[in-house]
């Protein structure tokens, strides 16, 4: 036990919240966008499933990262335009195609991987890569800040550039301000002449590159294989983080954060003797009190503004009698 | 006809049936001569609003053709249409309420510094174009945060700052107060003065008749007459719009008021961001008497209603009905108190769209003996009401299973009538009860309206319409600011202007005055 809470204290589980966060990150900021321009998608684990297996397959029968990174983002894109054309275009319900999508790249990659390999599991007999770790020459010299900050996987550092890059995206330039404007009154950008379509397509698409790039993660990074379903609901997770984050860049960020920390304390609880289902459990049992408390919270908020608000009235109501 | 000099605009033979079958414009001419302000009117549902569609490239037609500046163009959408130059003001607002007013300015046409949103640029330019013009705004603000009269003039600067020459404007004072429509007219005949040319769409006769110099009039989709406005008179535009001499006015005899059926004590209401939205609100509703309710929207009249008809708590003060206090009490006991309720929202709160007719005026009733034993719904019985109830307020419709949402706004809100006042009600609350309708079916509610009256119920009156609050209401209060500003225990010699003044907050009665409606 007591091992367990030096572990927590030391640096190691900071660079294990980082690991465990890297896909969270990446993909609620897509969720982030697409979320803005006023679409819910629920697709995104199917998004990064699909990435994932792309990654691998790529990079195995290309031996370049580069090459598989991008057959990973495009399998993700594709599953994005999916979305896209079923809900946008043919306007079906986007619950549904949510749910079918994610059916069929679970059930998909499967297939594709029995196809290839002739094994159903894993994808361990293909020579896949991974994604490098960078060592970063000054900053590595520094106590503490360096052992945590250098040396991570590449797909690390790009998920926290994905940060203020979507926030830059979204705040500082036309595109966002027309994904934020459609969101809200897609009857004001119509009027003038925009898509409201075309813009929410732009959204999808860098949404599930943002995705593609979570999963390829997963399976070319957080380990080195493709196995079946191994987002395990990290694509749901990133939704949720984006929905305590209130849509906001920075504040679904630190949920993501969090969600990674809880996936990171679960590992390191393994050490002591707790049945590993329960542990399993530690991300998503996270997620539902995450939702629980900012419920709570808002709830709370909105009752104590009104209950102030009352008494201050009736306090000057009680005066202007005196007075 | 479309000899270019001489008019700007020129629509011919344009003939629009949307996909259910309606036929909206019918063979239309209509020429819009360059300067002019150009009034189109017509009932609701005349094609008003569809041809301005067709001319703003949100709607395409069967047939037709359209010439600008005397040469034939294809408008396939409201960006071509602003390329050519013709702008629309929508009568909902086209805004996104959490940007700034610069943001919503330059949406779709943003300038850009090394790829990036140059917010100042936008925000100079806003200044720019409504400098030019006249039309002072806060680049700056949050759009949420202005007055309607305030949007509006973002409306029309939205379209000034993309160059527009024909400015068409969708029924632009049905959300004013009578002395913002005047400051409109002033700015509208300044963009005249300018060169501007301007399509004015209204089914207001004096409007037209103040500001326009020609106009059109639209009746079934058709087109029934261009005129020169000082032509004719106010009659001669009321005939043709309804296509039958006299207008009807509603028959009201004296009010002979009875005991007080609801009372609100000092009501308090804020809203969810601690924001005072009613402050310190008592008035007496008494039996047999209409009390009308004025002011502009979002001065406390929604949360009123909502308070009254147990949609919303009451969070301090006190409402009874016949002495009882409603507290705490769920919607349907309060309507078991015999309490109606026509909401401002008719699609959300006053029918089940995809229901059926039948299904839609039991509503409130299914569980009550006559329509429901041992926990079955007693179609026959239900059925025979509804075909009662489809007569007696000559709602058009295919049957009492009919869908809500194939029929027209006032045979919807015909529907809403038909639940409300079929139940005995001896409190009504008439929140906008004939918005947006056509006259036929306003004339017809206005009436029920005043038969329940003179049954001995007790009506709360919300209305954005004037003209309906004076024709109707026995009293009337005026909100402004969440506040009672004034109490007319009778409208006789009572102007729209001075109503306007106390609506605006430039007017405000004594306490004592005030007082009266419910001490």
């Amino acid at each position: 036990m007591q091992s367990v809470f030096g572990y927590i204290f030391s640096t190691d589980f900071v660079v294990a919240i980082l690991r465990m966060s890297t896909p969270l990150i990446l993909c609620s900021m897509g969720v982030l966008l697409v979320r803005k321009s006023g679409i819910v998608c629920i697709a995104f684990e199917s998004m990064m499933l699909a990435a994932s297996f792309g990654g691998v397959l790529g990079s195995a029968y290309s031996q370049n990262l580069f090459v598989g990174l991008l057959c990973g983002v495009a399998l993700s894109v594709i599953f994005a335009m999916l979305f896209g054309y079923f809900v946008l275009v043919l306007r079906a319900n986007n619950m549904l195609v949510s749910l079918a999508l994610n059916t069929l790249g679970s059930g998909g990659t499967v297939f594709m991987l029995f196809a290839f390999t002739g094994d159903r599991g894993s994808s361990t007999n293909l020579h896949s890569l991974q994604f490098p770790d960078i060592e970063i020459p000054l900053l590595r010299e520094i106590p503490v800040v360096g052992e945590i900050l250098s040396g991570r996987n590449l797909m690390t550092y790009l998920a926290l550039l994905s940060v203020p890059v979507v926030y830059f995206l979204l705040m500082k330039t036309p595109l966002g301000l027309r994904i934020r404007a459609v969101g809200e009154n897609e009857d004001a950008a119509r009027s003038l002449g925009s898509s409201p379509q075309r813009i929410r397509f732009i959204a999808l698409l860098i949404a599930g590159v943002l995705a593609g790039m979570a999963g390829c993660y997963m399976s070319m990074g957080y380990v080195s294989y493709f196995t079946r379903d191994m987002i395990s609901g990290r694509g749901f997770i990133a939704i949720a983080a984006q929905n305590l984050g209130g849509s906001m860049p920075i504040p679904t960020l630190i949920w993501a954060l969090v969600f990674g920390a809880s996936n990171a304390i679960a590992n390191a609880f393994q050490a002591i003797n707790l049945p590993p289902e329960f542990l399993q459990m530690f991300p998503y049992a996270a997620t539902i009190i995450g939702l629980l408390l900012v419920g709570m919270k808002i709830n709370a908020d909105e009752k104590r503004v009104t209950r102030r608000s009352v008494e201050k009235s009736r306090a000057g109501a009680a005066e202007e009698g005196n007075g | 006809m479309a000899d270019g000099n001489e008019y700007v605009l020129s629509m011919q033979n344009i003939t629009k049936i949307y996909s259910d079958g309606f036929v909206a414009n019918k063979n239309i001419d209509f020429s819009v001569r360059k300067g002019d302000i150009h009034g189109l009117v017509g009932e609701n549902g005349a094609g008003k609003s569809t041809l301005m569609k067709v001319l703003f490239g949100q709607e395409h037609p069967e047939t037709g053709k359209i010439f600008f500046k005397g040469k034939e163009v294809s408008i396939s959408s409201p960006l071509a249409a602003l390329r050519l130059g013709i702008g629309m003001v929508h009568q909902h607002f086209m805004l996104v309420p959490s940007l700034t007013v610069a943001e919503n300015m330059v949406f779709g046409v943003e300038p850009t510094k090394f790829g990036f949103f140059d917010y100042k640029d936008a925000a100079r330019r806003t200044r720019e174009v409504a400098e030019k013009f006249g039309l002072p705004v806060d680049p700056d603000m949050r759009v949420r945060d202005l007055y309607v009269g305030q949007k509006q003039r973002v409306e029309i600067l939205k379209m000034l700052l993309r160059n527009v020459e024909v400015l068409i404007l969708d029924e632009p004072t049905a959300v004013l107060t009578p002395q913002e429509t005047q400051e409109l007219f002033v700015q509208l005949v300044n963009l005249k003065k300018q060169g501007y040319t301007i399509v004015f769409i209204s089914h207001k006769l004096g409007e037209i008749k103040q500001i326009c110099d020609r106009l059109t009039v639209l009746r079934d989709g058709r087109s029934i007459a261009t005129v020169d406005v000082d032509s004719v008179s106010e009659q001669d535009i009321s005939r043709m719009m309804v296509g039958r001499n006299a207008i009807n006015t509603v028959v009201k005899t004296p009010a002979h008021p009875g005991e007080v059926r609801l009372s609100a004590r000092h009501l308090n209401y804020f809203n969810a961001f601690g924001k005072q939205v009613i402050r310190d609100i008592s008035f007496d509703l008494r039996a047999g008497k209409i009390l009308g309710v004025a002011g502009i929207e979002g001065n406390g009249q929604r949360e009123i209603s909502e308070m009254i008809t147990g949609m919303d708590r009451v969070q301090s003060g006190e409402i009874r009905i016949g002495g009882t206090p409603i507290q705490g009490k769920t919607v349907r006991q309060i309507r078991e108190m015999q309490l109606s309720h026509i909401s401002e929202d008719r699609m959300t709160y006053g029918v089940a769209a995809d229901a059926s007719i039948e299904d839609n005026v039991i509503a409130d009733r299914y569980y009550k003996k006559g329509y429901s034993r041992r926990g079955f719904l007693s179609r026959k019985a239900i059925r025979s009401e509804t075909e009662r109830l489809i007569g007696a307020f000559g709602i058009k419709c295919d049957g009492p299973r009919a869908m809500v949402k194939t029929l027209s706004g006032g045979n919807i809100q015909k529907v809403v009538a038909a639940r409300e006042f079929s139940n005995a009600p001896q409190v009504l609350i008439a929140n906008q009860p004939t918005r947006g309708i056509d006259v036929g079916a306003s004339e017809l509610i206005r009436g029920k309206i005043v038969a329940l009256r003179d049954e001995g119920a007790a009506v709360l009156l919300i209305s954005a319409d004037i003209t309906e609050l004076m024709e109707l209401s026995d009293s009337l209060i005026v909100l402004c600011g969440g506040q009672i500003v004034a109490y007319f225990e009778s409208l006789e010699g009572v102007t729209e202007n001075e109503l306007g003044e106390y609506m605006l907050g430039l007017k405000t009665q004594s306490k004592e005055e005030i007082g009266r409606c419910w001490k």
